[in-house]
């Protein structure tokens, strides 16, 4: 706000006085009450505003898009919230990665029938080749196992991954 | 009342009935537990979805709130959507590298066909090998 116009969204929610330096003014604007609203919902005005007060003044709108992205992804799913959306698609990277394997062992397999002249004394195996005996005797299949693991070691591993900047075309859709 | 608070209510300095909601999800041996989401979530909210919820799923919406606090508290610009972002990106890339495997796949399988199917196959290969070995050799025709 700070002009006299209309008071923020959250103001309009909280009834109150909408002050010059309201922290949400700038993230909040009036004509989308439903964004405060869920987030208010979830994480409640008065922890938003403390988050957004320990933060420096350009990384509070990004950090307002991603409170108000789990704020949305728990209204969706109350029980897991992201942490739903994480373990799916985690799940999917792994499939992912599984059929890439697949296909480059393919492949190699199709490159080494390609191979000339080998001589007739040469391992059977070699020419009779498949996709999966190669994957299987080269590749470690314990990746493909079970999510929990990787899930629960993103508490430690993430940090070169946080530090990589937020796309917004491609989240805060 | 529990004879053993649970950690909100200890927490809190207050009795724990027998009902409370949140013992369930907050044993007292874990404080951290609440602490950390009370901090991002409140224990106003997070008692408001429990109760919200069926008993059989509420610890593990706990587990979720807890895991997505903890994220928040180390990284307080993204949370755990910094996590999302990098696994979209991680499947983008991976789709593009198995369409690139598929196609070469789709390639070289119809060079196979391609190379049986072709008459005398096996003199034009050996010219070939000629034509490679002899690319070095100034003497050849093939050389310039």
């Amino acid at each position: 706000m700070g002009s006299g116009s209309s008071p923020c969204a959250s103001c309009k929610l909280l009834r109150r006085r909408c002050a010059k330096d309201c922290i949400f003014a700038p993230y909040f604007p009036p004509d989308d009450p439903h964004k405060f609203a869920i987030v208010h919902k979830v994480f409640g005005a008065s922890n938003v505003s403390k988050m957004l007060q320990e933060l420096p003044v350009h990384q509070r709108a990004d950090a307002v898009s991603s409170l108000v992205y789990e704020a949305n992804a728990r209204m969706r799913d109350p029980v897991y919230g992201c942490v739903g959306a994480i373990s799916y698609l985690q799940n999917q990277v792994s499939q992912l990665q599984m059929q890439l394997a697949v296909a480059q062992a393919e492949i190699l397999c199709i490159q080494m029938q390609q191979e000339p002249e080998l001589p007739t004394t040469h391992h059977p195996t070699m020419v009779d080749c498949d996709a999966k005996s190669l994957l299987l005797s080269g590749s470690n299949t314990s990746d493909f196992s079970d999510q929990m693991p990787q899930f629960l070691s993103y508490t430690s591993s993430n940090n070169n991954v946080i530090q990589d900047p937020l796309k917004r075309e491609s989240l805060w859709t | 009342m529990s004879s053993t608070r649970c950690a909100v209510c200890k927490y809190f300095r207050r009795r724990c009935p027998s009902d409370c909601v949140f013992a369930p999800c907050f044993p007292p041996d874990n404080p951290q537990r609440f602490t950390c989401v009370h901090r991002i979530y409140g224990a106003s909210n997070i008692g408001k979805m429990l109760e919200e919820l069926p008993m059989h799923l509420r610890v593990d919406a706990v587990d979720s709130l807890y895991y997505e606090a903890k994220w928040r508290i180390q990284e307080p610009v993204y949370g755990c959507v910094g996590i999302i972002s990098s696994l979209h990106r991680q499947i983008h890339i991976a789709q593009t590298q198995l369409a690139k495997a598929r196609a070469e796949t789709a390639f070289l399988r119809a060079n196979v066909v391609a190379a049986k199917t072709m008459p005398s196959s096996g003199e034009f290969m050996a010219q070939q090998n000629s034509i490679d070995n002899g690319l070095d050799d100034q003497s050849n025709p093939w050389f310039y």
